[in-house]
């Protein structure tokens, strides 16, 4: 006899328990969907939604769009690929700094490396509060302390993924083989030589996969905090929407995919050769 | 005591060693030919970015002597001494937070659904056509690869000031970043059940409705949650060009030199990133269990 060849009500009378959990929860998903909905309309209501901007707002969208084709940067292609150089020297600088920078600390963040709470609660929160600060953000604060130009541009993005290296990095530590500390410290080596000699083989390669990782995304992250002054085709792009010369947005736009695409290949194929293909399905 | 060990004759060992050296100097001609262009690389971008290390020095007082500011009230006491004055603004300062949340819940929303709706036929098993997977694959790269702020600066002159340039330019790198990660999804699913439901003449919605959904429904869900807390970091610095939440009171104190207005407006900003994160953290917890969370 199986449970499917019987009456269905026959089921629920029998065992009413099973039908009734399923029921509340169907009411709880229900009033969970419905709040959803309706903070979802509020939204749209708080933030001044309206059917006619958004009808006005679309038809200048495609007029803008008609307007940019096609792209042409006119006399101001070499500047348009120098503030491109600056934009990847940026991304480059910034998360090598970062990563130099965020080694060291990660291991204080490793539950393996030190036990206590004490110590390891702080440093993680002083990462995660650099982590909830954006990278525009700390652009403006370096702004303040070198001055406008790219260099801002670099630390800003140096601090913003020293916090995210620094959760990332203690992750991978945490979760390396304990087996070769273990046989480090098994031949009298100092706490140091574990780290250098247990830990750092086995952890190098993902940590490596992770900062090519980010210098892709840095890219895209690095294109825009020129529209805050800190150097890179930001700045171009920022000042050419504002004057309206859609010709040359779209031309920027294009190189920012152009360059984006191109270090996303050269990235991967680097992070293919370090780790293989274990390594790349971690992402 | 003496450790005496035993040791091969040294012919043997110069050649073990020959032997050696040979199966790996390849591999160190590729690490120094891959230092070389590292650094030559390092050198260039050092250049490109004009990085000074001499007003690095000079300036780094700056640095910590600008944290030391923004603690600072106009009184010259430390700001903790009187939160009342240092969060003078809080009562603004919140409803703009609520903004900020509201703008990258609505945007998350309206990225989720957009996601939701171009995701199958993006996927490589379940599309119905390889142009029409094409077309859309690339519109998704497009989405996602521009920067949202760029979409917000564009937006705004196109809808006006104010958050519903926020909302959409929000809203559009979600469809292109959580349209990918679902799709990826979508192509990793077990393809049984979906055969099942073909094999019984149903049409392709009916199959995707009843053998794709459930299949993907939880990993779309944990994508969506942590797209939100991305976008509330993300939502909180629209404002930097007039699209809406905290982040125009921010850039304005930052600029006019509000030295504590800064550190509260800062300090808001990242309680409320962190109660996102434990809530979303809590939720995905709650829906999916601990193994999830990574």
């Amino acid at each position: 006899m199986t449970p499917a060849a019987r009456d269905p009500k026959e089921l629920a009378l029998q065992y009413p328990d099973l039908f009734r959990g399923s029921h509340t929860a169907r009411m709880k998903a229900l009033a969970v969907g419905l709040a959803a909905i309706a903070l979802f309309f509020f939204g749209c209501w708080y933030l001044e939604f309206s059917i006619d901007r958004l009808v006005t707002g679309f038809k200048q969208l495609g007029w803008f769009i008609t307007l940019m084709i096609p792209p042409d940067p006119g006399t101001s292609f070499p500047t348009y690929l120098v503030a491109m150089g600056e934009t990847l020297s940026i991304a480059f600088l910034g998360t090598l700094l970062a990563a130099v920078l965020a080694l060291p600390v990660s291991l204080l963040a490793a539950r393996n490396i030190i036990p206590s709470v004490f110590l390891r609660f702080p440093v993680r929160r002083f990462l995660d509060s650099i982590r909830g600060v954006d990278t525009l953000i700390w652009a403006l604060v370096w702004i303040n302390v070198v001055g406008l130009g790219p260099f801002a541009g670099v630390l800003a993005i140096a601090t913003s993924d020293f916090g995210a290296f620094g959760k990332l990095f203690s992750e991978a530590i945490e979760g390396a083989d304990r087996k070769q500390v273990e046989g480090i410290r098994a031949a009298g080596g100092s706490k140091l030589q574990e780290i250098r000699f247990g830990l750092m083989p086995q952890v190098l390669p993902v940590l490596a996969g992770q900062v090519l990782y980010f210098i892709e995304s840095n890219t895209r992250s690095a294109t825009i905090i020129g529209i805050v002054g800190a150097g890179g085709i930001g700045l171009q792009l920022a000042e050419q929407i504002r004057v309206l010369e859609w010709q040359k947005v779209s031309t920027l736009i294009l190189m920012i995919l152009a360059a984006v695409a191109v270090i996303d290949l050269i990235s991967s194929r680097l992070r293919f050769a370090i780790i293989g293909r274990a390594g790349e399905a971690r992402h | 005591m003496t450790i005496s060990l035993s040791s091969y004759p040294p012919q043997q060992i110069a050649a073990l060693e020959a032997a050696y050296n040979a199966a790996i100097s390849r591999k160190r001609l590729r690490f120094a030919v891959g230092l070389v262009v590292f650094v030559a690389l390092l050198i260039v971008a050092g250049f490109g970015a004009e990085v000074a290390p001499k007003t690095f020095v000079e300036k780094i007082g700056n640095f910590v002597g600008y944290f030391d500011r923004i603690l600072n009230l106009d009184t010259g006491k430390r700001v903790w001494t009187d939160p009342a004055e240092w969060f003078w603004g809080w009562q603004k300062w919140l409803k703009l937070l609520a903004e900020t949340l509201l703008l990258s819940y609505v945007g998350t929303t309206i990225g989720a659904l957009g996601a939701f709706g171009l995701n199958f036929f993006a996927a490589a098993n379940l599309s119905p056509h390889p142009a029409l997977r094409f077309v859309v694959r690339r519109s998704l790269e497009f989405c996602r690869t521009v920067p949202s702020i760029v979409f917000a600066l564009i937006f705004v002159i196109a809808f006006g000031l104010g958050p519903m340039a926020g909302v959409l330019a929000i809203a559009i790198h979600s469809i292109g970043a959580l349209g990918k990660l679902y799709s990826e999804q979508a192509e990793n699913i077990d393809m049984k059940p979906l055969e099942g439901v073909r094999s019984t003449g149903a049409s392709w919605m009916s199959a995707v409705r009843f053998a794709v959904l459930p299949q993907v429904m939880p990993g779309f869900a944990s994508y969506t949650l942590l797209r939100f807390e991305i976008n509330v970091r993300e939502a909180s610095v629209m404002g930097f060009v007039g699209a809406g939440g905290i982040g125009q009171e921010l850039v304005v104190a930052v600029r006019k030199f509000f030295y504590s207005d800064v550190s509260a407006i800062l300090l808001m900003i990242i309680v409320t990133v962190f109660i996102i994160d434990i809530c979303t953290g809590w939720l995905r917890g709650r829906l999916f269990g601990s193994e999830q969370r990574s």
